[in-house]
């Protein structure tokens, strides 16, 4: 329950820290907030030969608007997203995801760079990613680049970084049109990860879904965004009816697997109730109701 | 490899030569001699390592000694004396909020923190705050009464 021996640099700059991860020839790890590295470097299941802290780089914790997107430093907190106003105002679905982040202690130190790169599927970060459409830029010894979030996780824990690039931005549009939104997330206890989980957003005009955004997590080994279930939406109506239709469009764009926590027929059926319940929220905070 | 830190425990300043792979949990047990930061899961599950970093809770067994270079800590010796408990220790005294006291420094540290960010308008919303601490012997239900009435208190006293 101690991890094994490593090296240890702090650098400075982001390029310096690029440096030291490429030098190390893929044994490196870099570590952010430290919030699931240091788990698997306590019970040894990780041994880099070098630990590559983030902590002392200028710039890389913010959270600002730019244009109509918020731009996130790669550093930041998950407190920091949690507690912020323009957070709160501009993404309401990543505003009401953060109080289900583990808990406040490990929100406190764990930072959106360091979910991202660690792609768990059950994390609500990557899911947001998925959700918002957002852009993750990273910098390697070549130069900078722009990875969309669907492209981003290849499978569960596994990002398409290159082993010496470093997330150092990500830029979440905002969905200026959507009016009504829900988060609903079920975990075994208040702060785990998560059995299943869906995000839905609406736009509505006359009365009409005129547009939709559906992401969901834990029910594959990564984040989905379900098109599919965005295009049944579109042109209708929220109500009880087409709620329990979206549960089953939800169901049937999924196959969840088996695991020590759930059965697939319960994640199947859990993700549909959840859906459920996320319109209608949707639909009643569109039409300025509070849920 | 060893690497020079300074960090400040408590309002005290404490310089060590450590290895980068020393829990934070470790350092302040064994290197400095503050055993009230208790360590039980060791993977960030049981909250019994919880302190303050610069001013924040978090987890010292899920933090590098190295990485509290520069930094502010406070642990449970900070908050108070047994002649001079501060206002949620009193609390978990009044209402019994602790049996073994195993649990007990990380849920003063993080009843500190919740105190300081968020309304705890309900019981639901303080069983939420505490469910990253896990307690064997209470069943939580004097740990919650503690920090409902440090809560009242705070709310009294606030401007």
């Amino acid at each position: 329950m101690k991890p094994a021996a490593f090296d240890y640099v702090a650098p400075n700059s982001l390029e310096a820290a690029v440096e030291a991860l490429a030098a190390t020839n893929g044994d490196g790890k870099v570590m952010a907030g430290g919030q699931s590295l240091m788990p698997l470097l306590n019970f040894r299941m990780t041994r880099p030969s070098t630990i590559i802290d983030l902590t002392h780089i200028a710039g890389l914790s913010f959270i600002e608007l730019r244009d109509n997107a918020v731009a996130i430093g790669a550093m930041t907190r998950h407190a920091e997203l949690e507690f912020s106003k323009l957070v709160a105002a501009r993404l309401p679905v990543m505003a009401a995801a953060m109080p289900h982040v583990a808990h406040l202690a490990i929100r406190n130190q764990g930072t959106i760079g360091g979910s991202l790169s660690h792609a768990d599927p059950a994390a609500e970060l990557p899911m947001l990613a998925v959700f918002y459409e957002a852009t993750i830029k990273v910098q390697g010894p070549g130069g900078r680049r722009e990875i969309p979030a669907e492209e981003f996780f290849v499978s569960a824990l596994t990002n398409c970084l290159e082993p010496d690039e470093i997330v150092f931005e990500i830029e979440f549009p905002v969905l200026t049109s959507h009016t009504g939104w829900a988060f609903e997330e079920v975990a075994r206890r208040f702060g785990d990860f998560a059995l299943a989980c869906i995000a839905v957003s609406i736009a509505l005009r006359d009365g009409r879904i005129a547009d939709a955004r559906v992401a969901a997590m834990g029910v594959a080994d990564t984040p989905l965004r379900l098109r599919q279930a965005e295009d049944a939406l579109r042109g209708g109506q929220v109500g009880p009816g087409s709620a329990a239709e979206f549960a089953e469009v939800v169901r049937s764009c999924l196959s969840p697997a088996d695991d020590i926590h759930v059965s697939a027929e319960y994640r199947r059926h859990l993700i549909g109730a959840l859906a459920e319940k996320a319109l209608l929220k949707a639909g009643a905070r569109a039409t300025g109701e509070q849920p | 490899m060893k690497v020079d830190i300074v960090v400040t425990v408590n309002g005290r300043k404490y310089t060590a030569s450590v290895e980068p792979r020393l829990l934070l949990s470790d350092f302040l047990r064994d290197t400095i001699g503050l055993t009230g930061t208790h360590v039980g899961c060791e993977h960030g599950v049981c909250g019994a390592c919880t302190i303050h970093l610069n001013g924040d809770s978090v987890r010292s067994c899920l933090t590098l000694a190295v990485r509290a270079n520069g930094m502010d800590i406070t642990t449970v010796e900070g908050l108070g004396t047994p002649d001079q408990l501060n206002a949620l220790q009193h609390e978990f005294r009044e209402k019994h909020g602790l049996q073994c006291g195993f649990c007990t420094p990380g849920m003063l540290m993080t009843g500190m923190d919740l105190l300081e960010k968020y309304p705890l308008a309900s019981d639901d919303e303080i069983r939420e705050g505490l469910s990253g601490n896990l307690c064997r012997c209470t069943g939580y239900q004097n740990i919650v009464a503690a920090i409902r009435a440090a809560a009242c208190l705070r709310n009294r006293s606030a401007p």
